[in-house]
């Protein structure tokens, strides 16, 4: 079994090899005239104004907060697939009752305006 | 064993000569191990040189559609050299670091994307036999490596010290972050169709392709595989006109160019694996075993073929989506995942569950086939039909008003706003 992840390590190791070369390549050919207006950061052709690290609005928390409990959900999901010639249909309607609690978690989300993008 | 010409020859049009190789010179750690290494350089030249013709492809398929011819000075009469030129063209510009940037995460990130693009495509199977490496958890891996590349696309923005690059980089992650509950939920149902988690089981046990079993489960894979990639229509990641390029705002020359080969690589890696998922991957009514004469397996090559065929094809299919429908709202994109794509994979997998529970064991593989249709065509037919009346309704709400006839908005003028609202529901 790890003749196959060998794989998957010499594959980690190796690929970085790729999108190096050609931006190691651009560093050494391209012409090099530092100037300070030249690497300003792009604000619409202005001056940049406040701090770039801006607060960032709390609906992307949300979004991957849900996303998190739909991804655990998978998580389960996938053995119960991989092995589904094992089950029941008792354990079937085990998991369609796990799955129902979990989008009922959705539900209310919806119900209560998270899923709103403000 | 010593080295046999013909029987070289018959490993090689069988795409098979690692294992020739390993007969003759035997099966120890190093032979295995140098295999693997040019498996993985074979498979990474391949995903680079083919983004060479992709691009061109691309650029000649939209002009076509857009009744223009496209690139057509560059090399020849069909532009051939014209994604050459372009990228010489990245490799002698500056490479300018933004004031402030914070240097590690600005420069991991493009190297980020093309890893997580290269990575998945060690399962890929191109041909019976020919893979990378055959994964038991072959569809997991890929999910996980590609949730990987959200992780760069945050580090660019973020490394960049630029507002705007910031604030495209939250927008497309919250759009991937979304996106992938959809798919998880969609490939779940050919892996419980195949019962098993690797690409090559799952195309062995596609007798009939997943598509015409669950045709359902292969639009909101497609759908989920548009935005996961931030093609259009869900292109918002990356779009010029919006956002000024988002979170790739600040990157030139190659770093750029990285950019953008990541999303071919992961353009192609997703036509790929919905026909590996979808289509049947390499087979086609048992070409792909065809052997002829004494051991010349050139039903792989044929395999490899049918592959390649089904792969571009889907492929098209992007190129045609892109060149056709316009750019979706970031709020709209984000909605219509949460409100109608999570639920609606939600009821699928679990009625396929039940489904291929209920149905007896030796129910014909077309009887079972045919009822999980039937159940996947109810299911969309539902779907839009709600949506239908959800969109009615909120037509009817927003401009019920200017939609009245005269007699109705004097009528209306008496009542209040609750009861007009009232009389418009019961009307329809």
């Amino acid at each position: 079994m790890s003749q196959e992840w060998q794989f998957i390590a010499i594959f980690i190791v190796l690929a970085p090899i790729f999108p190096a070369a050609p931006v190691i390549l651009n560093h050494l050919l391209g012409p090099r005239k530092p100037n300070p207006i030249k690497q300003q950061t792009y604000e619409c052709g202005i001056e940049t104004v406040g701090d770039s690290w801006v607060q960032f609005k709390v609906q992307y928390y949300i979004y991957a907060l849900v996303f998190v409990i739909f991804d655990i959900e998978a998580v389960f999901l996938f053995p119960i697939a991989a092995a589904f010639d094992q089950l029941t249909l008792f354990a079937i309607v085990e998991i369609v009752i796990f799955v129902v609690l979990l989008s009922m978690g959705l539900a209310y989300a919806w119900g209560r305006g998270a899923l709103e993008w403000i | 064993m010593s080295f046999d010409i013909v029987e070289f020859l018959k490993s090689l049009v069988s795409l098979n000569v690692a294992e020739y190789l390993k007969t003759v010179v035997g099966d120890q750690a190093w032979v295995n191990f140098v295999s693997d290494v040019i498996g993985v350089v074979i498979i990474s030249t391949f995903c680079l040189l083919i983004v060479i013709f992709l691009i061109w492809l691309e650029r000649k398929v939209i002009a076509r559609m857009q009744d223009r011819i496209g690139p057509n000075r560059v090399g020849g009469r069909y532009g051939l050299l014209q994604t050459v030129a372009d990228v010489i063209k990245l490799l002698i510009k500056e490479d300018i670091t933004p004031a402030g940037a914070d240097k590690l995460a600005y420069w991991l990130a493009p190297f980020l994307t093309v890893i997580a693009a290269l990575l998945i495509w060690a399962v890929m199977p191109f041909a019976p036999g020919v893979i990378g490496v055959d994964l038991d958890i072959g569809v997991f891996y890929v999910l996980a490596i590609s949730s990987a590349s959200v992780v760069a696309l945050l580090l660019a923005g973020w490394g960049s010290n630029n507002k705007y690059a910031l604030l495209g980089a939250f927008r497309a992650v919250a759009q991937l972050v979304s996106y992938e509950v959809p798919m998880i939920l969609s490939l779940l149902v050919p892996i419980l169709l195949a019962r098993s988690m690797s690409t090559v089981d799952i195309v062995e046990a596609q007798t009939v392709p997943f598509i015409f079993v669950v045709p359902l489960a292969a639009v909101i894979f497609m759908i989920s595989a548009l935005a996961e990639t931030g093609r259009t229509p869900f292109d918002l990641l990356e779009a010029e006109s919006e956002i000024v390029s988002g979170f790739h705002v600040e990157y030139g020359g190659m770093k750029f160019g990285m950019f953008f080969l990541a999303e071919f690589i992961s353009t192609l890696f997703m036509s790929g694996f919905f026909t590996t998922m979808f289509l049947g991957g390499y087979r086609l009514f048992g070409l792909e075993n065809l052997v002829i004469g004494d051991g010349w397996a050139i039903g792989r090559l044929l395999g490899l073929i049918i592959f390649f065929v089904k792969m571009f094809a889907v492929y098209f299919l992007f190129i045609w989506i892109r060149a056709t429908w316009p750019r979706v709202r970031v709020d709209q994109i984000l909605n219509f995942n949460w409100k109608f794509l999570v639920p609606l994979s939600l009821v699928l997998i679990l009625a396929i569950a039940v489904l291929d529970k209920v149905i007896p064991a030796d129910a014909g593989i077309y009887a079972r086939s045919s009822i999980l249709l039937l159940a996947n065509l109810l299911i969309a037919m539902f779907a839009i039909e709600i949506m239908r009346t959800v969109a009615r309704r909120k037509r009817k709400e927003s401009s019920g008003d200017a939609a009245m006839t005269i007699d109705e908005s004097e009528h209306n003028d008496v009542h209040d706003a609750h009861d007009s609202h009232h009389e418009v529901a019961a009307a329809h």
